[in-house]
C-alpha cells in the first residue's frame, strides 16, 4: 500500500526538483504504478499543476509533455499518421481506458519498466527526453541510464519520412505484453526495438539494405535479429517462448513494414 | 490537507490525508456504488469520471482531483437507470458487481465515440471485467441502448 506524509502540488520545476533530491521524496506522475507497491513516501510531489499535459506538433517535432496521458497519445491524430497508427497498436492493449487516462507518458518513460508497451514504441522513434537537470538525452541512451533525481519534463519526437510498425503478444487481454517489438525505417536504417524481455526495452539498429527481399528471408531475418537479444523468465513466460514469439512478431512487423513501403511507392507518394 | 472539488455537481471542500485513494473518499460522502474489486487497478469497477474522463479511483489520490469535477454512477441515475433496463433486458444482470463502474464506462464510450464498431466497443471496454456473464448480453444491450439513444426511441429497454 503507498504511503504519503505530505502532498505537494508544486508551482514550477525548480521546486519539484529540489523536493526530488530527498531520497523518500517521490514524483506521483500517473499513480497506477506506484500504488500497486508497498511504499511510504515523505513528500509525494504532483507535476499537475505545471501544464505538463500537452502534445504539441510542428513541422519538425513532436513535443510531450510528461503529464500528457496515454490515452491522449493513443487519440493524438498526428501521432497516429505519422506511425500509421502503430502509437495507437501500442496502447490500446494497455489495461483499459481508465487507466490509461490515468498512466502519464512522464511516469511510463521515466519508469523504463520491463513491460512497456511504450517505451519499446518510442525507442525505435528519433526521440530524446527533456530532462531538468540533465537537458536533452536520447532515449536510446536514457534506457541505460541508471534512475536519478532528476525530472524528466517532456518526450520529443523528431519527424522524419519514418515507416513504422508495433507488435506484441499477450498471455490474456489487456495483462502485460509477454513480447512486444517495434520496428521502424528511418535515416537508411532499420531501428528494431524488442521490450517485455522482460527487462528494460533495447534497441538494434541496422542499415536497411539488410532487409531481405523474399519471405524466407524475412523469417530468417526475424528470427537471427530476435537472436541477438537477450531475454528472461517470470511467471508470464519463459526467455525461450520469449525468444521464439519475439521472432514471429518480427517476421511479421518486418513483413508489414515492406508492405508499407511498397504501397508507397505505388501511391508515389512520400510521407 | 484540504480538498476543494465538486462531487456529482455538489461543491464540497473537506481535509484530508495525503494518501488517501478517490475511491475511499467518494465512498466516504456516501457514493456507495463505488467499489474496489481488485488491488491491481485492473478491474474497472471503481471507474468514476474525473472532469467528465473515466479513471480508476482506485489509483487517483484524492489529493489530485483539487479543482475537479467528480461523478459517480449516484451522479448520472437517470441515464444509469435507462442503459440498465437495457442491460436487464439482455441478461447482462447477473451477479451485479462489476455493473457500476461498467455503466459509468459505458455511458463516457457514448460521450467520447460516435458509432463505435463492435471491435470499438470491445476495446473500449476492455478494462471493465464481468465474471459471470461472458460479454455477450453486454454487448446486445450495448448495441441495442446505442441504437435506441441514435433513433430516440424510449429509454425503457424496450426497442420493438
Amino acid at each position: 500500500m503507498l504511503r504519503i506524509n505530505e502532498y505537494r502540488r508544486v508551482e514550477s520545476l525548480e521546486e519539484a526538483y529540489g523536493l526530488n533530491q530527498k531520497k523518500n521524496n517521490k514524483i506521483i506522475a500517473g499513480g497506477v504504478w506506484l500504488k500497486i507497491g508497498d511504499r511510504r513516501l515523505g513528500t509525494g510531489i504532483d507535476l499537475s499543476g505545471l501544464s505538463l499535459d500537452y502534445i504539441t506538433e510542428t513541422d519538425d517535432v513532436f513535443m510531450i509533455g510528461a503529464m500528457a496521458v496515454l490515452r491522449d497519445i493513443e487519440t493524438h491524430p498526428g501521432l497516429l499518421a505519422y506511425t500509421d497508427g502503430a502509437v495507437k497498436e501500442s496502447i490500446r492493449h494497455i489495461v483499459g481506458v481508465q487507466f490509461r487516462n490515468c498512466a502519464t507518458i512522464g511516469g511510463s518513460i521515466y519508469g523504463r519498466f520491463g513491460f512497456s508497451d511504450v517505451l519499446t514504441l518510442f525507442l525505435a522513434m528519433d526521440a530524446e527526453v527533456e530532462l531538468y537537470e540533465g537537458g536533452m538525452v536520447p532515449l536510446k541512451e536514457f534506457v541505460h541510464m541508471p534512475y536519478d533525481n532528476d525530472i524528466l519534463v517532456a518526450l520529443h519526437v523528431k519527424k522524419k519520412p519514418i515507416h513504422i510498425v508495433y507488435k506484441s503478444q499477450r498471455n490474456t487481454a489487456t495483462d502485460f505484453p509477454v513480447a512486444a517489438c517495434a520496428v521502424s525505417e528511418y535515416d537508411g536504417k532499420l531501428h528494431v526495438s524488442v521490450g517485455a524481455r522482460p527487462a528494460r526495452a533495447e534497441l538494434l539498429e541496422i542499415a536497411s539494405d539488410a532487409m531481405p527481399g523474399t519471405e524466407d528471408g524475412i523469417r530468417a531475418f526475424a528470427e537471427e535479429l530476435a537472436g541477438q537479444f537477450v531475454f528472461g523468465s517470470n511467471r508470464r513466460a519463459g526467455a525461450e517462448y520469449r525468444r521464439h514469439v519475439t521472432g514471429v512478431l518480427l517476421a511479421r512487423a518486418l513483413r508489414e513494414l515492406a508492405g508499407q513501403k511498397q504501397h508507397e511507392r505505388r501511391n508515389g507518394e512520400m510521407k | 490537507m484540504k480538498i476543494h472539488l465538486w462531487l456529482n455537481e455538489r461543491e464540497i471542500t473537506r481535509e484530508i490525508d495525503a494518501d488517501l485513494p478517490l475511491l475511499e473518499f467518494v465512498r466516504s460522502e456516501g457514493c456507495y456504488s463505488v467499489k474496489r474489486g481488485c488491488e491491481t487497478s485492473n478491474c474497472g469497477l471503481c471507474t468514476v469520471w474525473m472532469d467528465g474522463r473515466p479513471v480508476l479511483s482506485c489509483s487517483v489520490l484524492t489529493a489530485r482531483a483539487e479543482g475537479t469535477h467528480i461523478t459517480t454512477l449516484e451522479g448520472v441515475r437517470e441515464r444509469a437507470e435507462a442503459f440498465g433496463a437495457f442491460l436487464a433486458k439482455q441478461g447482462g444482470e447477473q451477479c451485479g458487481f462489476c455493473n457500476p463502474g461498467f455503466i459509468m464506462n459505458v455511458l463516457a464510450m457514448e460521450d467520447e465515440l460516435t458509432n463505435p464498431s463492435d471491435e470499438d466497443i470491445r476495446e473500449y471496454l476492455a478494462g471493465n471485467l464481468c465474471r459471470c456473464s461472458g460479454y455477450e448480453s453486454q454487448m446486445r444491450a450495448i448495441k441495442e441502448y446505442l441504437r435506441s439513444r441514435k433513433d430516440e426511441l424510449p429509454l425503457n429497454g424496450e426497442t420493438e
